[in-house]
């Protein structure tokens, strides 16, 4: 008799420590704005344009017993883009940028994730931008995760990449100081 | 000095804001085809968008002082069979509107951040509509479909102005071009 509860209470046990460890997934929270998309590119080589991607969505995985899991997905709606100026979005906007009418969207899907000691780590995977797919390296560094006071959990990452604008058929010629865009990530998402 | 309109002719400040117009409408026309070519580095960059808006301000200020000219004198008499009077009356109606709303489609492509418009360096124009969803994307497709429309007409009121004075040889473009007679 007494087996049969030890045995049940082991067996429960043993079934519940490995959901403990096991990846959870997380919905990036775009609702409430806890995340940013941003750019930065040389004005004329005089000072930094910054501007960002107002509306996006996507979601990951992160598995801390098994980071090399994790993976993540975006998508950006690229008529969203705000350099805070009418004129110069709606040039962005056109045929001689990222001709939103025809690529509505930017997407960004992992193909891998490698984490360093420090926990800092290299996000591999395809983006999709101006209809045109090429793998990129995301520089990632954890920022933090836990309980938030309204009963979930949240954990959050800040990334960064450089992107060259020829690599995705953007050819206007911005001068030659403006031939890559620094892309600017911070993301925190809602354990579900 | 003949300024005012009478029933049968047109004064100096009609036929003056007359040409005026004629001419900032097609400069406009033609600044705004060739601006929106231009290259980033080119140094016409911000001058020829900087003029055409200032000079399209400036229109919509001649509009304005021709619709109180026009309200406050008499209308020279239309010339021409029933047909013609009222297919001119349609016609010049026609390129009223779309010159209003070009100013307008205009002014709302500039101001969809609430910046305001500087003209000539003098004074601005401040935003009032802004912050609608693609307000500049759709402002701007809109200025340019009515822009071709405007030109349109103004080729047919050209050209209702030549037949006017070469084929049914009237008044019609001699007194929007002199006041003698």
């Amino acid at each position: 008799m007494k087996y049969k509860l030890l045995s049940s209470i082991t067996l429960t046990i043993v079934l519940t420590v490995p959901s403990l460890l096991q990846a959870a997934d997380y919905v990036i929270d775009t609702e409430k704005a806890h995340a940013f998309i941003q750019f930065r590119i040389k004005h004329l080589g005089y000072s930094w344009l910054l501007g960002r991607f107002n509306d996006f969505d996507g979601s990951f995985s992160y598995d801390e017993a098994d980071p090399a899991a994790s993976s993540v997905e975006v998508t950006i709606r690229t008529a969203s883009i705000d350099s805070n100026h009418a004129e110069r979005d709606k040039h962005l906007r056109g045929k001689e940028f990222l001709e939103v009418d025809k690529f509505p969207q930017a997407t960004f899907v992992s193909t891998g994730f490698t984490e360093n000691d420090d926990k800092s780590a290299v996000l591999t995977g395809n983006l999709m931008l101006h209809g045109v797919t090429r793998p990129v390296n995301i520089a990632v560094k954890p920022i933090g995760h836990g309980p938030d006071p309204w009963g979930g959990k949240r954990r959050g990452f800040e990334g960064s990449t450089t992107l060259k604008l020829a690599d995705y058929d953007i050819d206007f010629d911005l001068g030659p100081a403006a031939r890559e865009v620094e892309l600017f990530l911070s993301v925190e998402g809602i354990e579900q | 000095m003949m300024w005012c309109d009478t029933h049968d002719r047109y004064g100096l400040i009609s036929i003056t804001l007359h040409w005026l117009v004629a001419a900032a409408v097609t400069g406009l026309f033609v600044v705004g085809l060739w601006m929106v070519e231009l290259g980033y580095l080119h140094p016409w960059y911000q001058r020829a968008p900087d003029i055409h808006r200032s000079v399209g301000v400036i229109l919509f200020a001649m509009m304005l002082a021709h619709a109180a000219w026009r309200y406050t004198n008499p209308r020279p008499a239309a010339i021409g069979s029933v047909t013609q009077r009222k297919a001119a009356a349609w016609m010049h109606r026609l390129i009223y509107i779309l010159m209003y709303l070009l100013v307008l489609s205009g002014y709302l492509i500039s101001t969809a951040d609430g910046r305001g418009i500087d003209v000539f360096g003098l004074f601005s124009v401040p935003a009032s509509i802004s912050g609608l969803q693609s307000q500049a994307d759709i402002a701007g497709e809109v200025h340019e479909l009515l822009a071709f429309a405007l030109i349109a007409l103004t080729i047919l009121h050209a050209l209702a102005a030549l037949k006017h004075h070469f084929v049914d040889r009237d008044q019609t473009l001699k007194r929007m071009l002199t006041i003698k007679h």
